[in-house]
């Protein structure tokens, strides 16, 4: 199976040969490197900047006022605050202009900890993202889904924020994309450049399909019926891990949100009703966190039908990630402290 | 009129539209102190250079035409685009007739798809980034279109000032943008002169290779002919020009100031309308004429905009995303 990787890879080359996409640009994007995860590398359109946030996230709402589709990357996500004017700009231009102009732009970044990133490799933006009003902001957790919303973002009349969790760009997928071949040694040396000199090396790329997957839809990743757990992104196998050592002591509902904005305010309001308990599950620090908005939501429309008040598990307030594993895995949450709020929620009777 | 190429009606009609564009701008001033609209902001003194650039543009949509990217002094530019009065009237009263904002922004922040008029924004010099795009988008059309950026001096040491530079001379790859600076010598009430070590913001240009010029602002036939010179080597070449013009703010900064007429500063109106009279081109019954042609119809509109409706509360979330697509999360 592909990793994230190559899935975002082969849904850029989709979309330059069959969606119109005109421009991959960011920094280190095009040959050789093609991008410091190797998520562009091949792609025909993908080429190189300056080392200069301002200008990439510019030169994206530039040509989309002029109508060109273009995928914007930043290398880190820790590298996009510096344009964050830029973004809220983007993300109010339909609104401002009284829908005279739209912004159809695509951002990806990687986010969050998990590959020993330090300070500044190892950032969450999820709150930060959902505090851009008029932007849609997405995080898949497996690569048949990266593929499918990074079509979904490119076809988007709305700028999108696709936030690409960087510990899992090489974890493989566990279901093919349309056209993907099974083989994956194959889609290696299909589409993955050798080591070394790399001047004369094309791509073969395998006969893809268009796949999308719609914003604001989550997915139920595992039914259940005595507590909920909403999470997204990498946290989607960290949950997994984490009920895979609880051996079924309870049964849980694993929610995969997918799209943090819009979100799928229904599939979480039934599964509430259903289990009484929900734990808000994710790695960006936990001061004014995005499961917060919906911890509050739930208090405020599902009051009278929750058995235990909402809980919310994320990263320490702290001002980054440090180096050591005893830090980072202190700082992030782990399969022991998603065990350990479970358990808290389960002890609690109203 | 040989030595400026420019006939005396084509003189008349750039006077007129520099006169229409500061009544327009000094009725919008009236309406903020007869508390008609919250805030004023915007170009008196800049007429002769906007004038001639709202002239001189390939104006359309698309990559095709030039695309404006201008700062929020930029009236005298979208009225000899072709702005109607109305649209700067009603986007300073906020009525819901805005058809820039729909009652949501400042004065003198317009957005024309039609024309390639960008947003304008109030975060001082994004506008050089986003230049980077259509810019962009025009070189790969190869079209003739070029992107115009207006801003003022102190916008200069914004970064996006610089990344408009760097990108628009990548070797081989370069943009046909007009980086233009207006240089009035004010950042609000900081003068230029304490904050920018620089003689002229335009040598910045040199260190990239890019022509740079500077021009005299407040003389519309030397800002006409030397636009149309700039635009013609960048059209040409599909290289950028970084222009700087020396002009004058007559207001002050906004209304945040006092938008009180300031003393001491060249009135390029003023300036221009002796020429005109010396050279007989007009008399001074004929300025007065016009002058108050303008007063009148301007103040009329005015009159009856102020009674338009406001926008209505069920507007407030239209257009946050395309074609109004719920972003209520109330409602997700």
């Amino acid at each position: 199976m592909a990793n994230m990787a190559q899935a975002i890879r082969m849904a850029l080359h989709y979309a330059e040969t069959h969606l119109d996409l005109k421009e991959v640009f960011g920094q280190d994007v095009g040959a050789p490197l093609g991008g410091v995860f190797t998520a562009t590398q091949g792609v025909k359109c993908a080429w190189n900047t300056p080392l200069d946030e301002r200008g990439i996230i510019g030169a994206a709402m530039g040509l989309a006022l002029a109508g060109d589709r273009a995928v914007a990357e930043i290398q880190f996500v820790d590298y996009i605050f510096n344009t964050i004017d830029l973004l809220k700009f983007a993300g109010g231009t339909s609104w401002s202009t009284n829908g005279n102009y739209n912004m159809p732009m695509v951002v990806m970044s990687p986010v969050g900890a998990g590959i020993r990133g330090s300070i500044y490799h190892s950032h969450s933006f999820d709150a930060w993202a959902t505090r851009l009003p008029g932007w849609k902001v997405v995080m898949p957790s497996n690569p048949k889904e990266a593929y499918g919303m990074l079509l979904a973002a490119i076809l988007d009349p709305n700028p999108v924020l696709f936030l690409k969790p960087k510990a899992l760009m090489r974890v493989k997928g566990e279901e093919l994309i349309p056209g993907e071949p099974e083989d994956e040694k194959a889609l290696k040396a299909m589409i993955d450049a050798p080591l070394g000199d790399r001047t004369k090396w094309k791509p073969k790329w395998p006969k893809l399909e268009e796949f999308t997957v719609p914003f604001g839809k989550a997915r139920i990743v595992q039914e259940g019926s005595d507590v909920t757990l909403v999470t997204y992104g990498r946290h989607v196998l960290v949950a997994k891990e984490a009920l895979e050592q609880m051996q079924g002591k309870y049964s849980v509902e694993l929610i995969d949100l997918r799209s943090l904005y819009p979100y799928d305010w229904q599939c979480v309001k039934n599964s509430v009703l259903k289990t009484k308990r929900v734990l808000f599950l994710n790695e960006d620090t936990e001061v004014t966190n995005f499961g917060e908005h919906l911890a509050y939501r739930v208090t405020q429309e599902l009051f009278y039908h929750i058995h235990a008040p909402p809980q919310v598990l994320a990263g320490k307030n702290l001002p980054g990630i440090g180096l050591h594993p005893v830090l980072e895995e202190n700082s992030v949450p782990q399969t022991h402290d998603i065990i350990q709020a479970i358990d808290n929620l389960m002890s609690q009777e109203p | 009129m040989a030595e400026i190429s420019l006939s005396d009606k084509q003189l008349v009609k750039i006077y007129d539209l520099m006169v229409r564009s500061r009544v327009l701008e000094e009725r919008m001033i009236q309406i903020y102190r007869r508390g008609d609209a919250y805030f004023w902001i915007g170009g008196p003194g800049e007429e002769a250079f906007g004038v001639a650039l709202g002239l001189l543009a390939n104006k359309g949509q698309g990559p095709k035409h030039d695309f404006m990217h201008l700062h929020y002094r930029c009236t005298p530019t979208l009225v000899a685009m072709g702005m109607a009065d109305e649209d700067a009237l009603r986007l300073i009263m906020n009525r819901a007739t805005d058809i820039n904002t729909g009652g949501r922004n400042f004065c003198n922040h317009y957005c024309y798809p039609q024309w390639n008029v960008a947003p304008v924004s109030s975060p001082i010099g994004i506008q050089y980034s986003v230049a980077i795009g259509t810019a962009l988008s025009q070189k790969r059309h190869k079209s003739k279109g070029v992107s115009i950026i207006t801003g003022g001096d102190a916008g200069s040491a914004e970064g996006d000032f610089a990344s408009g530079l760097i990108w628009s001379s990548r070797p081989g790859e370069e943009l046909p943008m007009y980086i233009t600076v207006q240089n009035n010598r004010w950042g609000i009430s900081t003068d230029y002169a304490t904050q920018h070590g620089e003689s002229h913001v335009a040598d910045r240009g040199k260190a990239f290779g890019i022509r740079t010029v500077l021009h005299n602002g407040n003389d519309p036939i030397g800002v006409y002919k030397g636009i149309k010179e700039d635009l013609e080597y960048i059209r040409k070449t599909g290289k950028p020009v970084l222009a700087e013009f020396k002009v004058s703010r007559l207001y002050g900064h906004s209304s945040a100031s006092g938008a009180n007429r300031v003393t001491g500063e060249e009135d390029c109106i003023e300036t221009f309308e002796k020429k005109l009279i010396k050279m007989k081109v007009l008399t001074a019954g004929d300025c007065k004429e016009i002058k108050e042609n303008h007063f009148e119809t301007i103040r009329e509109k005015a009159e009856a905009i102020r009674n338009e409706p406001a926008p209505s509360v069920e507007t407030l979330w239209d257009h946050t995303y395309y074609q109004s697509e719920n972003a209520d999360w109330r409602n997700f």
